[in-house]
């Protein structure tokens, strides 16, 4: 009993992760459908943050919270370079965006083993964070026991997820972002600047990826192929959580993460993650749209 | 157009069928090989000796490889600095594998032929080593392996200088028994040395009543390890034989910490962690745990301080020294002891130089000599426990180097296995 | 994106004027005649000129290479053709070698005996029935191709009849090259795990090691290199190369004018499949081993770069591209194994972002009779398209 119960919250704990790791990515593929592939290093470059500044900062406490929003920064900032050299020229090439910014991938992820060295680095978590809680003690040593590191991540994700889906709705910004995402001509014509409007989104999207790398420290490895281990993870979140909706990014992260860790637990990661792949390519050949379609009266 | 187009397909067919019954003259598989000896011939005319450094420097296993090539660097200096080999100066050539199997192919290919060295070291994974035995069995060429392998295999061109099986796996059972461990837990990547070793642990297990309470594996660079520590935990196992390799071993350390789980309630006991790659985990997550090694950064003897303070003069007083290394660093030495008392370079006499069996060095993990009959090296195993320092501190050894058995032909339970 | 749509109905014909009839006819690009000179002087190249000039390791490594380069000719046809970025292209690519490795391996071991590596990991004592059929050589050498071109189909029909398009298409092979190449590495005990397919002895009945077969083996890879480049060029020449441009430029249209754009997709994708089978089939005899690292999504991703630096809409680029790619990878990583990531990724970067028609765009090598491709794939990916689709995908 105690593991069906732990075995359920391993679930919502991988699809926290997958929500994090691909919540930027439902902005910037989802609303503006640039494919980012170099996503994963900005996921990088906020786990690289957290040890600069356990460098400067020594509590481990003290410097993840300050690791939060300069990772944004500096995610969102990289992501707003990326914009305006590359992808501004490129929004009407989206497959030519996808290999590009697999390039940039690839320079970014060189970039990071010659400034930090090819072996992963150590960053260290506040003992709070290291440890567990006790659900209920089920006397034979096999507690229902819930990781903190995990509770976390989950408590991040969802505040994310919170933070903007009401940045979209109550803002000045995000009302312009969902009128670009709608209509873009309409919106131009309407006296919103659409490339300002492209570059928040991105700057926003990218910095999202920042604090999600800064949670990432806490679970797993930092290095220089953090990346490219998680992005096609994070692409199909949102391939199948529909473009241009948030909440089919977060019902997906949280079905698949479900299923990754029900299929785990009676098979091996191999066999999950394999029979995880054929199910998205049924259910696209289900719904080719994925999950939820925005609906608009554009053309496009 | 038709004709046209007709007239130049059928000068192509042309020009591809004369080619290919020009070409297909070669030996067919029943007859030997006439022409291949001559490729691989040592080029021992010049002034210096080529060896071949084959490493990944770049790709994933760069993280790794990149110490074993330091290491190697560093025992060709010093043999430099000493006089070179048989009056010759080692000149190294240095290519990288790209963490690639058929890259690794390609470039010993390219060191016998294009460069026809003497000898090449290098390699790490079962696979890039794999992929290169045939080339240079082909070639009649030497490899010295310096890793530790999943054993059941013997190349009569390729001289094996970590650890196999009996030296290091064996010996963690033997150590994990004796501390009255009656329950494993299996959990390793997967790939061919994790799969063999569970094979091997599990022979063991059955025939020394322990038992083997599960076994996983997780793809290699897989960071997701919840469930795996779920079944760990729900198992409640005496001990944990951990054979992750790599980027892994970080999401496995932190989410079995995070699990409640210690090295007091549950140890782990590790076979691909050296000091390289504690330092990248954390001593927050490792500390306590076991390792199994053949030597360690803090292995005592006047041979070891030598090392590590050479290699830190020469690399950074924050690199650490560890097995691999120290394997790779050993191996051009041994090539040299065989090269001089063949006194010379060529691959046949060299061999015969080792098959004596009494080629020795005084290795920093103590005297190692190379077994005639496998070609692998008698050495001393060791467990370790990880210190709060990121430093891995011998609890026990084996009190004697083991003699090499990488089929595991003298022990009664292996026998179901090769 | 909606100015893109707005666009693209337009662009489609009048971006270039028309060659001058007549001397398109005789001596323009395209021609017979200038094909034909073109064919003769690769082949002389090929099949003169490299065996002469370069050592038995070099001819080798050209060898590998040139498989390399056939992939490419396929990724040619669908991408720069099609306009379907075929970014799985490694699936086909290990299926062809696994096809013909699982043939060599069975031929080394012997009638009634294990692979090797089945022997050490597998412990079974029986071949798996999966095997059984590879040890005929006919049915191995079928499926080297035909296997892919099935899968492929199954795919294609798939999905190009559900309108899955662009960056979704994209996305999807890459998941299913992942999972292939997982796959494949949790089967240890049958296909040889991580470790691949290796230590081939034989190529059907030929001994591997012998400098002279291996001659042998790169000239059987360069006519087939060549007999790939004259079925892509009749087929780009033909009625159904024509369509295929169009179904690239403005799939709407094409299902407006009667055609099913799912049925032309697919055969450009069930060439490019077998294609890049042959290649993988070619590579094992070339290079001795197959692996899944040859397969999953970094391998697959890394095909497509030599495409785009050769021009990925011309005959002849992708190979040019292929191969100087390879080549460049051999030759800095040997010297700069740092520097090569950088320049990969540079490639990426300039040749997509800014020079998306390829060399053959800057030295004017080649000219286009089309109108390249980069100026209206935009219309592609999304056009006309959602609404059809929001329509569609309720059905």
């Amino acid at each position: 009993m105690t593991l069906v119960f732990s075995q359920l919250f391993t679930g919502i704990s991988i699809g926290a992760v997958l929500l994090l790791i691909a919540l930027g990515l439902s902005l910037t593929f989802g609303q503006m459908n640039v494919i980012n592939m170099a996503h994963g290093e900005f996921i990088m470059a906020g786990a690289y943050t957290v040890y600069v500044v356990q460098q400067i900062i020594t509590n481990a406490g003290v410097s993840l919270l300050v690791a939060l929003p300069v990772a944004f920064l500096v995610a969102g900032a990289m992501g707003v370079v990326l914009e305006f050299l590359l992808i501004r020229r490129l929004y009407t090439r989206p497959l030519d965006t996808l290999l590009v910014t697999w390039g940039v991938a690839l320079i970014l992820q060189q970039l990071a083993r010659d400034i930090f060295g090819a072996p992963n680095v150590q960053t260290r978590a506040p003992d709070l964070l290291t440890g567990s809680i006790t659900i209920f003690s089920s006397g034979d040593g096999n507690d229902l026991m819930v990781a903190n590191s995990r509770l976390f991540i989950l408590t991040l994700a969802l505040l994310a997820v919170a933070a903007l889906t009401l940045g979209l709705r109550m803002t000045p910004l995000g009302r312009r972002i969902r009128a670009v995402v709608q209509n873009r001509d309409l919106a131009a014509a309407s006296g919103i600047a659409t490339g300002r409007v492209d570059r928040m989104t991105f700057f926003i999207g990218s910095g999202l990826a920042g604090i999600a790398g800064v949670a990432l420290t806490l679970v797993g490895p930092i290095g220089p192929t953090m990346g490219t281990n998680i992005i096609i993870d994070a692409f199909l979140v949102v391939v199948v959580g529909g473009i241009g909706q948030l909440k089919g990014t977060v019902i997906v992260a949280f079905a698949l993460g479900m299923m990754q860790s029900l299929v785990e637990y009676s098979t091996t990661i191999s066999v999950a993650k394999v029979l995880v792949f054929l199910t998205i390519v049924a259910f696209l050949q289900w719904r080719p749209q994925g999950l939820f379609t925005l609906r608009t009266r554009s053309l496009a | 157009m038709f004709r046209v187009r007709g007239r130049r397909i059928a000068a192509c067919a042309a020009v591809v069928a004369t080619a290919m019954t020009l070409a297909s003259c070669g030996s067919r598989v029943d007859q030997s090989s006439s022409s291949t000896a001559a490729t691989g011939a040592v080029d021992a005319s010049g002034t210096t000796i080529k060896v071949g450094l084959l490493n990944s420097l770049s790709g994933t296993m760069a993280i790794s490889e990149v110490t074993v090539k330091n290491a190697l660097m560093l025992a060709v200096d010093e043999i430099n600095a000493a006089g070179g080999v048989l009056g010759k100066k080692i000149e190294p050539v240095s290519e990288d594998g790209a963490s690639d199997w058929p890259t690794f192919a390609e470039k010993a290919q390219k060191l016998i032929s294009q460069d026809r060295v003497a000898a090449v070291f290098g390699c790490w994974t079962s696979a890039s080593r794999k992929a290169v035995k045939p080339v240079f069995e082909k070639n009649k060429a030497l490899l010295f392996y310096p890793v530790q392998y999943e054993g059941l295999e013997q190349s009569p061109y390729i001289y094996y200088t970590g650890a196999t099986t009996n030296q290091q796996i064996v010996p963690a059972l033997d150590y994990l028994k004796a501390q009255g461990k009656t329950s494993l837990y299996l959990v390793g990547s997967d790939y061919v040395f994790p799969r063999t070793a569970n094979k091997i642990i599990k022979a063991y297990a059955d025939a020394n009543g322990m038992k083997v309470l599960g076994e996983d594996y997780a793809p290699l660079g897989s960071t997701e390890f919840s469930t795996i520590t779920n079944k760990v935990k729900a198992a409640g196992a005496g001990a944990v034989f951990n054979t992750l390799n790599g980027d892994s071993n970080v999401a496995f350390f932190k989410e079995y910490k995070s699990a409640g789980l210690t090295a007091d309630k549950m140890p782990v006991l590790s076979v691909s962690i050296a000091e390289e790659e504690v330092k990248s985990i954390g001593t927050q997550y490792l500390a306590d745990q076991l390792t199994a090694w053949n030597y360690y950064q803090t292995t005592p003897g006047a041979a070891n301080e030598k090392f590590v303070k050479a290699y830190k003069a020469k690399y950074g007083e924050d690199k650490p020294t560890s097995d691999p290394m120290e394997a790779a660093y050993v191996s051009v030495y041994l090539w040299k002891a065989m090269v001089e008392k063949a006194g010379a370079f060529d691959v046949e006499k060299v061999k015969a130089a080792g098959a004596a069996g009494d080629i020795t060095f005084d290795a920093p993990e103590g005297k190692v000599t190379v077994d005639g009959p496998t070609q692998h090296v008698h050495k001393t195993a060791r467990i370790g426990k990880i210190g709060s320092d990121g430093l891995i501190n011998e609890v026990w050894n084996s009190g004697e180097p083991i003699k090499p058995d990488p089929y595991l032909k003298d022990y009664a339970w292996a026998k179901s296995l090769a | 994106m909606t100015t893109a749509t707005g666009r693209s109905a337009g662009t489609g014909a009048d971006e270039k004027p028309e060659h001058s009839a007549d001397r398109t006819r005789r001596f323009g690009p395209g021609t017979p005649l200038r094909a034909a000179a073109g064919f003769a002087l690769a082949a002389i190249v090929l099949f003169a000129v490299a065996p002469l000039v370069l050592g038995d390791f070099r001819l080798n490594l050209l060898a590998k290479y040139l498989c390399l380069a056939i992939v490419a000719v396929g990724i040619g046809l669908a991408w720069g053709r099609g306009g379907m970025l075929a970014l799985g292209q490694g699936v086909f690519f290990g299926l062809g070698g696994y096809a013909m490795a699982m043939h060599l391996k069975l031929a080394d071991a012997g009638p009634g005996n294990l692979p090797d590596f089945m022997q050490l990991y597998g412990q079974i004592d029986k071949l798996p029935w999966w095997w059984e059929p590879f040890a005929n050589p006919v049915f191995a050498l079928a499926a080297t191709v035909l296997l892919p071109v099935f899968v492929a189909f199954l795919l294609g029909s798939l999905v190009f009849r559900r309108r899955v398009r662009g960056a979704y298409f994209a996305i999807l092979s890459q998941a299913l090259a992942a999972a292939l190449a997982i796959y494949l590495i949790g089967e240890q005990g049958t296909t040889g795990g991580t470790n691949g397919l290796t230590d081939i002895q034989g190529f059907f009945g030929f001994r591997l090691d012998d400098p002279l077969n291996q001659r042998a083996v790169y000239f059987i890879i360069a006519a087939c290199l060549l007999l790939m480049l004259a079925l892509v060029r009749q087929l780009m020449h033909s009625r159904y190369g024509e369509l295929l441009v169009a179904v690239r430029d403005a799939e709407e249209r094409v299902r407006f004018l009667g055609y099913d754009p799912a049925n032309v997709k697919l055969v450009a994708y069930m060439v490019a499949a077998g294609m890049a089978g042959l290649a993988g089939a070619l590579f094992v005899p070339a290079v001795g081993i197959i692996s899944p690292a040859l397969i999953g999504v970094v391998p697959s991703i890394e095909f497509v770069i030599g495409v785009a630096l050769g021009g990925r809409a011309t005959l002849i680029g992708p190979v040019l591209g292929a191969i100087a790619v390879a080549w460049a990878k051999t030759t800095l990583s040997e010297q700069f194994p740092a520097a090569w990531t950088y320049l990969q990724g540079l490639l990426f970067v300039i040749f997509l972002a800014f020079l998306p028609n390829g060399l053959a765009s800057v030295a004017g090598l080649v000219r286009r009779r089309r109108p390249a491709p980069a100026d209206r794939k935009a219309a592609q990916p999304k056009s006309v398209p959602l609404t059809a689709e929001t329509g569609g995908a309720g059905q």
